[in-house]
Formats: structure tokens, C-alpha cells, sequence
């Protein structure tokens, strides 16, 4: 059967705070894990065992009272940051060529945070480039492998971030979510991912994809710890205009296991075609295991949720054309060699810089934003953004939250998909609708298939309300197995 | 509306997009893109009629702060990784403009 489970942030938060055991043990212990396993699954990028180190020892040397005795929230927990987020000081790639050697002079917000609540940044982990993809094979730097089974995909785009956690690497990742980023790899890998709601935390420093769409979050063991990180990442920002002052909930103190009279909405129209077997199957057990709890079960209708892949893939490609137009070799970053004037420089730098998926979305944002086409395509899918949104304003006038799978699939096999980039942008199914309209949506382990691939759970909320999808998920975990459930790695 | 994508069209596009692309990837662009628009032209068949556009999901207004001078980057900092920095004149190089 599985090994047993790996500690939680809480759980080390606890022992370090009491000074059961230090930082830099936990540290250590993290770092060996990673030696141990990553040459096989290829979950990080950097990994900064000094700088981690030094980290470590400076949490036990700021504790109250003795050495070895930390504070903060998350006081000596190892956490592995997605390589699109900066640190200053430490490479930051995105998984691209084109910043292979980047060195980000200043912080993101999110690591200011973590860095005072005692947190210890442990690397950098691979993913899509740019955090366009699902499933980490389009890294500049090879595929992150799925602890379950490392011939198959982890998910993505936040893949390595996800893989840490589920191989017992660190116990919290950072994740960046656009369409399903953080979500859709933490079902893959039998993990708990939470994508918060739109401006819930800072993106300042988080390199942009598609600026309305992008949110960070954790990757996380437990609803729990999820909860306790993102109370650390949640809060306005003076560097981000679109961090949002709506004030930050107890998300900790939200977790009382009681869902009585808790209504949650399943559309169930969504679920009759392209879902696995196995995924309905564990879906419909897990709401019957919430229904048991006292959480009332309604069908609900989401009119426009089947065009919300054509929406996304409209409006999140048109936003990253724009934002990657400053990938032009002469700030930061690679610049070809050769080029004899300037225009030929800027075509051979992003020629020889971006991979081939970033490449396509550049020109299809590109194609939709050009003139004779931009009203037929961005206009238009704005609109329909519009009414994905009304569907879910309709929806929580009669629920709490609306229940869905997290993937259509378990992983799929390393390289199955990746001449076929439509096929691919499909599985985002049940995940994009809640980044075009800005709502919080978490997923958490709902049951492993026969060849033991993890299923996931997700639900979403109304705006600023993770607490309640934190306390369903916590509610959910007190009467399942599934997140102590292990890979064999 | 549905048109499939021409060899000119994906030239044209990326042209605008300062992307260089070879032969085969502008083979490979005519046809996978062409698969993308054909799936995505279902949103066509939606009525929109009086339906605002939705640009952002911020349902209170951004929060500003004060216009205040505070410290940014040094000359050294910014330049530190570019491709080719000139850190005497504290200038980004570039190769010839005008040809």
C-alpha cells in the first residue's frame, strides 16, 4: 500500500514554533527528499539549498526564546515557488529559453509575504512555458513526470509546483492559475490546489500571461494548509492596482467540518459527454459523501459554460500577445546573435526564444486583435465572458458553491497529446469558466482509478468566498482517505 | 465568418507579432490554427445582442495610492541583465535603427 503521509505545513509550523525540531532540519530533510526523488520526476528547476539553508537558520535564530525555536504562520515551512514568480537574487526562468538567465531584481509580493511568515523558499519549479499548457511538456527544460507514474503527465501548468508537493518534496507550492493552472495539476497528482478568487492576492511580480485571468495560489496536502497559506498570501498590495482591499477572511477559522444545510449546484448537463468513466464514477461518490455531511445537493444549469474554452482561448491569447511583446531582446533576457538592425533582432530573438506553444498562442492573440477581426473574435468573446459570468451570478442565487470535476481525465501519457494542441486545450474544461469570471475555485483528491491515477474534486464560489470552499473541502477530507493516499516514488 | 487561415494570413500575422517563423512552422500555423478558429467559431452562434463586454472582473473600482516618488531600480540594477548593456553611458545597446 502507500508509504505514510508526508507532514503538513501545519504540522511543521506546530513542531517548529514549539521547538520540537528546527528549521533547518526541515530544511535538510526537504532537500534530501529532493535529492532522492526529482532526478526522477524533474519537479524543479533551481533548487537553492544555501540560500534555503541561511533561511532556515535565520527562522530558529528569530524565534522567541531558544535557537531552534521559530514564529510566523508558516515558521520553517519548505515551500517550492512556480518559476514564473520572482525572487530577487534567485533565476527565474517562466520554463523559457528566452529567460534562461534571468535574474529578477526585486521580489514578488507573494514572497514578501511568505518571507514574514517565516516561510523557507526551497527552488523554483519547472512548468509550461510562460504557464501556457496542461500538462509541463512545454518547458524549455524537459517535462515534470507525474509521481503516480512517471510516464505520465503531471498536469500544468504549475506541474512541477504540484509534483513537489505530491512527492512529499515540500509540503505547500506556489502555483499561478489562468485557466486551471493550479487546479487541474493538483488533481492530476492527488493534491490540494485552490486558485483564489481574481485580485484576492497580489500579482505584482508574477510574470504576466493574460493579466485579467492570472491569479497565484497554493498547491497544498490538505484544505487546511491551503487555508493557512493563503491567509499568508491574501491582502492589498500598493504594487498592484488590482489587489483587491475587500477585507481577508479567517479562512483558518472558517474550517469547522459543519456543511449542514451547505447547497451546492452541479450541472449536471456538463458531466453526460467527453468524461471519464472512473472521474463520474468518484465525482457522484464524493457528493454523496457531502450530502451525508448535511450539504443539500441542486441541479443547476450553466447555459454558456460549453463555449467558455472558445471565450478563454480568445481572451487569453490576446492579452499574452500583448504582455510577451516585451520579450524583444534588450532589457533582459536572450537576444539572438547575428541580426544586422534592429527589426531583424526583435524577429530572431522571439524566433529562437519562445517554444512552440507560446508561439502559436502569440499568433492567434495576434490574429484576434488585428484589424477586420477583432470584433467578430475579442469583442465577441468578451461578450460571451459577459454571460459566463451571469450564468454564475444566477447560479449563487440558489447555491453556495457548484460542484464539478477538476479534469475530465486522469493524466494522460507524456507526449499523447502534444501534436494536437486543440485536443489538448479541451481538458480545460470544467476549470477556465471560473478564471473568466474571476471566481475562487478549489480542488481537492477524490478517489485514484484502478491503475491508481488521482481524481479530482473541485468547487467554486462566489467572489471572496474561499472560506466557504475551504470548509467544504475540509469537511470532505474529515470523511475520506484520499488525501493521505501517497505515490509509491 | 469561418475562413480557413492562408499561408499569407499566418505570414501577415506574424509580421505584426515580430515573430520569424520557418517554413514548416508556418505550415504547421496554417493548419493548427485554422483547427483552433473552426473549434472556437461556435461563440458566433451565441446572441450578444446588448451584452456588454466584460475587459475585467473587479467589481469595485482598482485601488490607487497616492502619487508619491518612491525608490525604483538603480541604473546598475536595471541594466544588470540585459543582453548588451552599455554601464558607462547606463544605456541599453542595440543594433542600428535605420538601415
Amino acid at each position: 500500500m502507500s508509504t505514510p503521509p508526508f507532514q503538513t505545513a501545519r504540522e511543521i509550523r506546530d513542531a517548529v514554533t514549539t521547538g520540537r525540531i528546527s528549521a533547518v532540519e526541515v530544511c535538510q530533510a526537504s532537500l534530501d527528499r529532493i535529492t532522492a526523488t526529482d532526478g526522477r520526476l524533474n519537479a524543479f528547476l533551481t533548487v537553492a539549498a544555501e540560500r534555503a539553508l541561511t533561511r532556515a537558520r535565520a527562522v530558529d535564530a528569530a524565534g522567541p526564546g531558544k535557537p531552534g525555536k521559530g514564529s510566523g504562520a508558516l515558521a520553517g515551512v519548505p515551500i517550492a515557488i512556480k518559476d514564473n514568480i520572482s525572487t530577487r537574487g534567485l533565476r527565474t526562468t517562466a520554463a523559457s529559453r528566452m529567460l534562461k538567465n534571468y535574474i529578477p531584481p526585486y521580489d514578488a509580493t507573494v514572497i514578501d509575504k511568505l518571507d514574514q511568515a517565516g516561510a523557507v523558499i526551497i527552488g523554483k519549479t519547472n512548468c509550461d512555458e510562460f504557464a501556457m499548457g496542461s500538462s509541463t511538456e512545454n518547458s524549455a527544460f524537459g517535462p515534470s513526470r507525474n509521481p503516480w507514474n512517471p510516464e505520465r503527465i503531471p498536469g500544468g501548468s504549475s506541474g512541477g509546483s504540484a509534483v513537489a508537493v505530491a512527492a512529499g518534496m515540500t509540503p505547500v507550492g506556489l502555483g499561478s492559475d489562468t485557466g486551471g493552472s493550479i487546479r487541474q495539476p493538483a488533481s492530476l497528482c492527488g493534491i490540494v490546489g485552490l486558485k483564489p478568487t481574481y485580485g484576492r492576492v497580489s500579482r505584482y511580480g508574477l510574470i504576466a500571461f493574460a493579466s485579467s485571468l492570472d491569479c497565484i495560489g497554493p498547491l497544498t496536502r490538505t484544505a487546511h494548509d491551503a487555508a493557512l497559506a493563503l491567509s499568508v498570501l491574501a491582502g492589498p498590495d500598493s504594487r498592484d492596482s488590482t489587489a483587491s482591499r475587500e477585507p481577508v477572511a479567517d479562512y483558518v477559522g472558517a474550517l469547522s467540518g459543519d456543511i449542514r444545510g451547505v447547497r451546492l449546484g452541479v450541472p449536471r448537463t456538463m458531466l453526460e459527454q467527453g468524461v471519464h468513466e472512473s472521474v463520474r464514477g468518484c465525482f457522484y461518490s464524493a457528493l454523496e459523501i457531502l450530502k451525508a455531511r448535511g450539504a443539500e445537493i441542486i441541479d443547476i444549469e450553466l447555459p454558456h459554460a460549453p463555449y467558455a474554452i472558445s471565450t478563454y482561448y480568445f481572451v487569453a491569447t490576446a492579452e499574452a500577445s500583448s504582455n510577451l511583446a516585451r520579450f524583444d531582446g534588450v532589457r533582459y533576457g536572450f537576444r539572438a546573435e547575428g541580426a544586422h538592425e534592429l527589426k531583424e533582432m526583435y524577429e530572431k530573438t522571439r524566433r529562437e526564444g519562445f517554444g512552440p506553444e507560446v508561439k502559436r498562442r502569440i499568433m492567434l492573440g495576434t490574429y484576434v486583435l488585428s484589424a477586420g477581426y477583432y470584433d467578430a473574435y475579442y469583442l465577441k468573446a468578451q461578450q460571451v465572458r459577459t454571460l459566463v459570468r451571469r450564468d454564475y451570478d444566477q447560479a449563487f442565487e440558489k447555491v453556495d458553491a457548484v460542484a464539478m470535476p477538476t479534469s475530465p481525465t486522469p493524466a494522460f501519457k507524456i507526449g499523447e497529446r502534444i501534436d494536437d494542441p486543440l485536443e489538448l486545450y479541451l481538458v480545460d474544461v470544467f476549470t477556465v469558466s471560473a478564471n473568466l469570471a474571476g471566481l475562487p475555485a478549489l480542488s481537492v483528491p477524490c478517489g485514484l482509478t484502478h491503475d491508481r491515477l488521482p481524481i479530482g474534486l473541485q468547487m467554486t464560489g462566489r467572489p471572496f468566498d474561499e472560506a466557504t470552499l475551504l470548509r467544504i473541502g475540509d469537511a470532505y477530507e474529515r470523511d475520506t482517505h484520499w488525501w493521505k493516499e501517497c505515490p509509491a516514488i | 465568418m469561418t475562413q480557413r487561415l492562408t499561408r499569407n494570413d499566418v505570414e501577415r500575422i506574424a509580421t505584426l507579432a515580430r515573430l520569424e517563423l520557418s517554413d514548416a512552422e508556418k505550415d504547421l500555423f496554417v493548419r493548427q490554427l485554422t483547427e483552433v478558429l473552426e473549434y472556437a467559431e461556435q461563440i458566433q452562434s451565441i446572441d450578444t445582442t446588448g451584452v456588454p463586454p466584460t475587459s475585467q472582473v473587479l467589481s469595485k473600482q482598482p485601488a490607487d495610492r497616492d502619487d508619491t516618488p518612491r525608490p525604483g531600480l538603480s541604473n546598475a540594477e536595471a541594466l544588470a541583465n540585459a543582453p548588451d548593456p552599455s554601464p558607462h553611458t547606463g544605456l541599453f545597446r542595440v543594433p542600428r535603427v535605420i538601415g
